[in-house]
């Protein structure tokens, strides 16, 4: 299949591991990989601080670069959530309906990175290998909006030597949300130390996800406290192995 | 306590007041244990109804249809219950509402009333109105009469003194009651708390409740209760006085077959709520004689003309957004500064304000969206909060402030940046350059200056890779890698 990245900003220039990781993983699998250069940015932030205007030449700036492609993938849950939940209302507020027909006409389209495996790939074992203890934290727009229950489990199960423990409160929010951080750091930083407390407790190497955002976040404050556990994304994780070898200790 | 205020227009705003409480450790045990109780009570009887998903779609179905309609049902309230042989009087704000209140109570010769807990008479500060007259309101709800007798305000909608544990309590009563050997088990605090209240159920003959729900089509009134001591104030006195929110009628009695459901298992975690009291008019010589309903506006009908706004109304006030909200966790509700908290206070009390005030509430909020997924009635508070947040934007964009603001500078000058990519890159460039001062010898960064100083304050930052992704895709293909 030819596959659309749509990378994410942030990805693009602060995790570029984990587009690395995306492009191992689906390459390995034998698809072709479409890196347009023309994207940015979804237009979340500016969506979700209430930046309305300015999120919707980037909305319709991303509908237009990827809408003859033949599926997106995007390894980032809550970038996915913008999309899908909310360009369709940006749509009808701006009363264009030719950017109405094209949003409802790409959405189908658009995936989650895990999502794509194990939905339009049918696939639960990417053929990864992956020798440490790992605990997986279920992102907000992950769970509640793209509802993608244990599709990332599933995947972690099958990566051969990986230790996997259970998180507690997996779905409680670890705090970060965008510039609620910033707007509300106190509130923030009591949240992620929570977090915190429920990573540690598994005694897990390595926290994953499938948003860079939230692990931005939880390493963050993991490094000023407890720098021997880190975040990783879990497309680093599914990468693992085989011929692109162990991401972990991979500097960048 | 001092700086408790649970009016918007005085309170501080949502990220100070939360600092505030942030440092009171005992408050947030109290919360977090509060809520993890509730909530797990809650979870073991959703699981166990197999028609949740289908109850909530009624529910909110029900609430919806009241709201388009609103005008025609509360027309359709007022017939039936005068009809019935109650009275209906309709209060424009809190002002109007306190004056009919008070006239009625003249009325009767009122010195004194006892009160069914009501967030409606709080949020219109009835009692001090009322104190201000001559007129003392005792409150008979328990989380009710500690916070009166504390001289506290409620931090949740349906458990007001949450935020309080039981030595506390026991402090309290001690003092006030004069029970210097009270114990601080759960059965003598209620036996205390129940001798307090008899004397005044048997003494007074007025009484102030709220209301659950308005029945149009019978013109009923529904309170449901954990006490009992509401039923007490509903059938013991001459004169009862209901004040409700005009969102609070749904169409037809058969409605609370849905609302009675999931309304108590999404409050308190119960199938059913102890006491339901559902009563029409008036009957000679059984129960109360003077039958008043206060219809209160107070800037809701401003929600109704649009959908977006209108599904805050549909709320039932169980609190279960309360509970399952991380942030509402860390802080418990007088962060909020409204008698309405937690994801449903932040979108609330804004709109309710007409915006004017409590514009960070919208902003009190990781979206996380675990207060959508628990509502019995749907409300989608994210994509309300969302919205709220580009009010508060918008109605700011001519201030000289604002413009100034770092924030929105930073905002326009990044979305200018997202619209070309090659400004873009430049800006990736740029940012690496910018950065390097402030990376430790480890790669990390530990402190910067201005808003992102926030993040730093608690959290490193990884230091910017050499790399970006599309610079590494773009040597790639240079190479002759993979791109096919």
């Amino acid at each position: 299949m030819r596959i659309s990245l749509f990378i994410t900003c942030y990805n693009d220039t602060l995790f570029p591991a984990t587009g690395k990781a995306v492009v191992s993983v689906l390459e390995r699998l034998g698809h072709q990989i479409d890196f347009p250069l023309e994207q940015t940015c979804c237009g979340q932030m500016h969506f979700n601080t209430g930046y309305r205007r300015e999120a919707l030449p980037l909305a319709k700036r991303f509908v237009s670069i990827f809408q003859d492609a033949e599926a997106v993938c995007i390894p980032s849950s809550s970038c996915v959530a913008m999309i899908r939940d909310y360009y369709p209302e940006l749509a009808r507020e701006s009363s264009d309906e030719r950017f109405m027909a094209n949003v409802n006409d790409l959405l189908p389209r658009v995936f989650e990175f895990t999502e794509l495996l194990t939905d339009r790939l049918q696939l639960e074992d990417v053929g990864a290998s992956f020798h440490h203890r790992v605990t997986y934290h279920a992102s907000c727009h992950g769970l509640r909006s793209l509802h993608l229950g244990d599709k990332p489990l599933r995947l972690l199960r099958n990566v051969a030597g990986i230790d996997l423990v259970e998180l507690e409160n997996s779905d409680r929010c670890c705090g970060f949300g965008g510039t609620f951080a910033v707007k509300n750091a106190g509130v923030s930083e009591a949240m992620v130390d929570e977090k915190i407390q429920s990573v540690l407790s598994t005694k897990a190497e390595i926290c994953t996800a499938c948003d860079n955002s939230c692990l931005m976040h939880i390493h963050g404050r993991l490094h000023r406290q407890h720098p021997e556990v880190r975040a990783m994304h879990i497309a680093e994780i599914l990468a693992s192995g085989g011929a692109s070898g162990d991401a972990f200790g991979d500097s960048r | 306590m001092s700086l408790v205020t649970i009016d918007p227009r005085k309170a501080a705003p949502f990220p100070r007041a939360a600092a505030e409480l942030l440092r009171d450790a005992q408050t947030r045990k109290n919360v977090a244990h509060a809520t993890d109780v509730i909530q797990r009570k809650r979870a073991a009887l959703v699981t166990e109804k197999e028609d949740w998903q289908a109850l909530r779609d009624a529910g909110a179905k029900i609430r919806r249809e009241a709201l388009v309609h609103l005008d025609t049902y509360l027309e359709q309230f007022e017939r039936q219950l005068t009809q019935a042989g109650g009275h209906v009087h309709w209060a424009a704000d809190a002002g109007e509402a306190q004056r009919i209140v008070l006239d009625l109570l003249r009325g009767v010769q009122a010195t004194e009333v006892i009160k069914i807990k009501s967030m409606t008479t709080a949020e219109i500060d009835l009692n001090r109105s009322l104190e201000a007259n001559g007129i003392h309101a005792i409150e008979t709800d328990l989380a009710e009469l500690i916070l009166q007798l504390g001289a506290d305000q409620p931090s949740h909608i349906i458990a007001p003194a949450l935020h309080k544990n039981r030595h506390q309590v026991r402090e309290l009563f001690a003092r006030e009651m004069k029970l210097p050997d009270l114990p601080d088990d759960p059965q003598a605090l209620t036996e205390a708390a129940r001798r307090y209240l008899r004397e005044k159920f048997l003494r007074v003959r007025t009484a102030i409740s709220g209301a659950n729900f308005l029945v149009a089509e019978t013109g009923s009134i529904c309170i449901v209760e954990s006490e009992g001591n509401g039923r007490m104030c509903l059938t013991l006195p001459d004169t009862v006085i209901a004040i409700a929110g005009i969102e609070k009628v749904i169409p037809r009695y058969s409605d609370l077959e849905v609302l009675l459901q999931t309304l108590p298992r999404s409050a308190t975690g119960e199938r059913m709520n102890p006491y339901n009291s559902i009563w029409t008019g008036v009957t000679p010589g059984d129960g109360p004689q003077n039958l008043h309903v206060v219809l209160l506006d107070n800037g809701r009908s401003e929600l109704l003309s649009h959908e977006m706004t209108r599904q805050t109304l549909q709320c039932i006030r169980c609190a279960a957004c309360l509970n399952t909200c991380p942030v509402y966790r860390q802080t418990g509700g007088h962060a909020y500064g409204s008698v309405y908290s937690g994801p449903i206070g932040a979108i609330l009390t804004p709109q309710l304000q007409r915006m004017e005030y409590a514009q960070s509430l919208p902003f009190a909020s990781s979206l996380c969206g675990a207060c959508y997924e628990v509502c019995p009635v749907k409300i989608n508070i994210p994509e309300v909060l969302v919205y709220l947040r580009s009010r508060v934007v918008d109605q700011n964009r001519g201030k000289l402030s604002s413009i100034l603001s770092q924030e929105r500078v930073g905002m326009k000058m990044m979305a200018r940046i997202f619209l070309n990519h090659q400004r873009f890159e430049s800006a990736q460039r740029m940012g690496r350059l910018l950065e390097k001062p402030f990376v430790g010898k480890d790669g990390w960064v530990h402190k910067l200056p201005g808003l992102a100083g926030q993040w730093t304050a608690a959290r490193d930052l990884e230091a910017m890779p050499a790399q970006t992704f599309r610079e590494w895709w773009q040597s790639r293909g240079k190479a002759g890698g993979s791109r096919q």
